[in-house]
């Protein structure tokens, strides 16, 4: 029994769940829901598709290069059963994942790191051009609100 | 086996009426039949010349089937070329096809002196009588063909039925005098069931019959028999016979009655082999001497004998004897002729050129030996000095067998498959080996130097946690960032509004309430003075202050409570009230108008004049969607 990734969005697919579509060519494709296998059918490119694992991978929004993909492999190669071994993969298996989600986080971080900057700055440009259209005193008059405001009128001034 | 020469296949020949019928009524249905003289000339003559031309290629068509499917006697093998001449007369044959050939020249002729004529026809009368004249002198040829069309069907009809022998594979040829048993002999052999009767000339054509012998597939022909008189004196049954001798290459088996119980003396038969003894050259013969049962071969008398010798010494023949009847050395007869026939015919292949490409190749290798030492099969010691396995031995090897009447038989016994697992150590065979954790496969990280990529890991991991990799400063937002987030977002929402305003002023298709016409109430606007951080309780007052005023002002003169108001003229009059005279009348007019109502509000109807059926089974909620769920929902 092994755990499949759906051939469309690589979601895992578990026992008893989804359809496989086996092509005449004997190639094999899992879906892991009638959603993925209907954009199968209608022929989508998956990494097109914004929603799945391999538009996110192509489209840099994920982590791709990092040595914890190492572990998880199809290796195609028999191994006999031993005790040991298998308790050391195991062993592996955790604090590699451990380790992976780490580095994910780290990953996201940095992903999003320039956001804030950007936002305060459209933030500001917006406040400074539109403050007019602020009906709510409240709003209008908050200090902070009035000081970016200010800067405008100053370039304004400055302008003419 | 098929065989090549398979006259089965020829198309009927229709009689010379039909024939005619044929061809021009295909002509009435397969050319235009709508013409008027005030049509323009050209095309009263495209019309008339194609119905000619047309008539022409379909008797050509239909003459050229009949002279390509009936065998030319040039072509075939000579032995159907015989036959056919003995049965249907060559020249008779021949002239028949030759005057199909004149007829469909003749109509071509015909067909194209008229279409030249159909060029220079100037009117429509002229054209549908030069027409007229063409068809007329073609039905004319064809006629005349009446009686060779009859005879080609005759031929037809009879070669339909000619058995198909096949002249190339390997044949028994039976031949003999009539009434010898050449017929009884072919039905002891192969699967035939040919008419046997004790009378001569019960069979009056040539029969084939199939076996099988050393896997072959052999046939049988069992030909009419002949009489003792010169070639011209034979007759039509005969010739048949003398046919088959002649042109088939076969083995000759002929039969000889030396009972007399045919008819015929033993000397009357003999000379007959003498004197057909010419066709017999290059083929295996074979003195098959029937019915022994009557008459065995030493109890004939000296002089016949004689003559029986004769023939076996001085024309190289075998002579077997036979009783078809007690069926006494009929399956000898058959194999000695089938082996004769495969011997000349294996003789005769090795004689012609063809021989090298099929010696070519057939090569059997025979290794030479490399030297004298003998090379016997290896046993290894275990195998040999292992005990033979005795059921009954009680120290027996235990096999699963064993083990499963010992632990309670099929269907409770479990096969331990664990049980010979070459493992390290012989205590991990039973353990339970994990497949999946968090939606892993575990078999996917199952790798012989995993430790080793561990520590690797883990290595990184300590270099990276030096480099600061992981630390990084919260980002905290101050409140400065956030009044300037929630204004940038009043002003977005603000500007969405408007422009979704603005869209809806611009594609105003509707009737709009004035702004006075809303109903307000004071804690609406107070809520909504409130959420734009404004003080309300300064505008509740107001209102509750005109409030408080106007119930001050209430107190009223009295000059005011005496006098009395216009009486109020409505604007807009009651219509329910119009046309009926009083109030009774009109509750009594609704009644009315409700019962009428009440039937086709029963059906729906939007009102009397509603008649529309309406579709009684909408295609949209019985059509077969059983994609999800029940039929009856969905």
């Amino acid at each position: 029994m092994r755990l499949e990734k759906c051939y469309f969005c690589s979601s895992t697919c578990y026992p008893g769940h989804g359809t496989m579509f086996v092509r005449n060519d004997s190639k094999t494709f899992r879906f892991c829901r009638s959603k993925c296998h209907k954009n199968f059918k209608m022929k989508r490119n998956p990494r097109k598709v914004r929603w799945t694992k391999a538009f996110r991978k192509a489209a840099g929004k994920e982590m791709t290069i990092d040595s914890t993909f190492q572990f998880e492999k199809r290796r195609n190669i028999p191994v006999r059963y031993d005790r040991d071994l298998m308790a050391t993969t195991i062993k592996a298996l955790k604090r590699s994942q451990e380790i992976k989600a780490k580095r994910e986080r780290v990953f996201y971080k940095n992903r999003m790191s320039g956001n804030k900057l950007r936002q305060k700055t459209e933030n500001q440009a917006l406040v400074q051009k539109h403050i007019h259209m602020v009906d709510t005193p409240a709003i209008k008059n908050l200090p902070q609100v009035q000081k970016v405001a200010a800067k405008n009128k100053l370039m304004d001034v400055d302008m003419s | 086996m098929t065989s090549i020469y398979n006259f089965k296949k020829i198309t009927p020949v229709p009689t010379g009426s039909d024939f005619l019928d044929i061809i021009l009524s295909k002509t009435q249905r397969k050319t235009p039949t709508v013409i008027h003289a005030n049509f323009a000339i050209s095309r009263i003559r495209n019309f008339y010349m194609r119905k000619v031309k047309f008539t022409q290629e379909n008797f050509d068509e239909r003459l050229k089937g009949i002279l390509d499917e009936f065998p030319k006697l040039d072509d075939i093998h000579p032995f159907y070329a015989d036959l056919m001449n003995v049965l249907y007369d060559k020249d008779h044959y021949k002239l028949a096809l030759g005057q199909m050939n004149t007829a469909r020249h003749l109509i071509d002729q015909v067909g194209k002196d008229y279409v030249r004529l159909l060029k220079f026809g100037d009117s429509l009368y002229r054209c549908k009588q030069l027409k007229k004249a063409a068809l007329g002198r073609m039905a004319t040829i064809m006629r005349r063909q009446k009686d060779s069309l009859a005879y080609l069907e005759q031929v037809r009809q009879h070669l339909a039925r000619l058995p198909s022998i096949d002249p190339n594979t390997r044949t028994l040829l039976v031949c003999g005098y009539p009434n010898v048993g050449k017929s009884s002999f072919m039905n002891k052999i192969t699967r035939a069931d040919v008419d046997v009767q004790p009378y001569a000339f019960t069979t009056k054509s040539l029969f084939v019959g199939h076996m099988d012998y050393k896997y072959l597939r052999w046939q049988v022909i069992d030909t009419p028999g002949i009489l003792d008189h010169p070639l011209e004196n034979r007759n039509t049954i005969e010739m048949q016979s003398i046919t088959a001798l002649a042109h088939l290459r076969c083995a000759v088996m002929y039969f000889i009655d030396l009972s007399e119980r045919c008819g015929y003396s033993i000397k009357e038969q003999v000379s007959l082999f003498h004197s057909i003894k010419p066709l017999f050259v290059n083929k295996p013969v074979l003195l098959v001497v029937n019915k022994i049962d009557a008459m065995k071969i030493e109890d004939i008398s000296a002089e016949d004998r004689v003559l029986l010798d004769n023939i076996v010494d001085n024309d190289k023949v075998e002579m077997l004897g036979m009783s078809c009847y007690t069926e006494e050395g009929v399956m000898n007869v058959k194999q000695t002729a089938c082996d004769r026939l495969l011997q000349s015919r294996v003789d005769a292949k090795m004689k012609g050129h063809k021989i090298n490409d099929i010696l070519n190749k057939i090569h059997l290798t025979q290794p030479a030996p490399r030297d004298d030492n003998p090379r016997l099969p290896f046993i290894p010691a275990a195998a040999e000095n292992r005990p033979k396995y005795d059921p009954k031995d009680p120290n027996r090897p235990k096999l699963e067998r064993d083990l499963e009447a010992e632990n309670g038989g099929a269907g409770v016994f479990n096969v331990d498959l664990k049980k010979r697992y070459l493992l390290e150590d012989p205590e991990w065979k039973y353990d339970v080996i994990p497949e999946i954790w968090q939606g892993k496969n575990v078999a996917d990280f199952i790798d012989a130097d995993i430790q080793e990529q561990l520590d690797e890991l883990e290595r990184e991991e300590e270099r990276l946690e030096a480099e600061g990799y992981y630390k990084s400063e919260e980002e905290e937002m101050d409140s400065e960032d956030e009044a300037l987030e929630a204004t940038a977002n009043a002003i977005t929402e603000h500007n969405r509004l408007t422009r979704i305003e603005a869209r809806l002023k611009t594609t105003k298709n509707r009737p709009t309430l004035p702004k006075t016409a809303m109903k307000r109430n004071v804690s609406e606007m107070s809520d909504h003075l409130e959420s734009m951080g404004l003080d309300s309780t300064e505008a509740r007052a107001r209102s509750r202050g005109v409030k408080r005023a106007r119930s001050a002002s209430r107190g009223e003169s009295i000059a005011r409570t005496a006098s009395m108001a216009r009486p109020e003229t409505s604007v807009v009059r009651d219509r329910t009230m119009s046309g009926v005279r009083n109030v009774k009348q009109k509750l009594e007019s609704e009644k009315v108008r409700k019962l009428a109502q009440r039937t086709p509000n029963l059906f729906a109807k939007r009102g009397e004049s509603d008649r529309a059926v309406q579709t009684k089974m909408p295609k949209h909620l019985f059509s077969n969607k059983r994609g999800n769920g029940k039929t009856d929902w969905r």
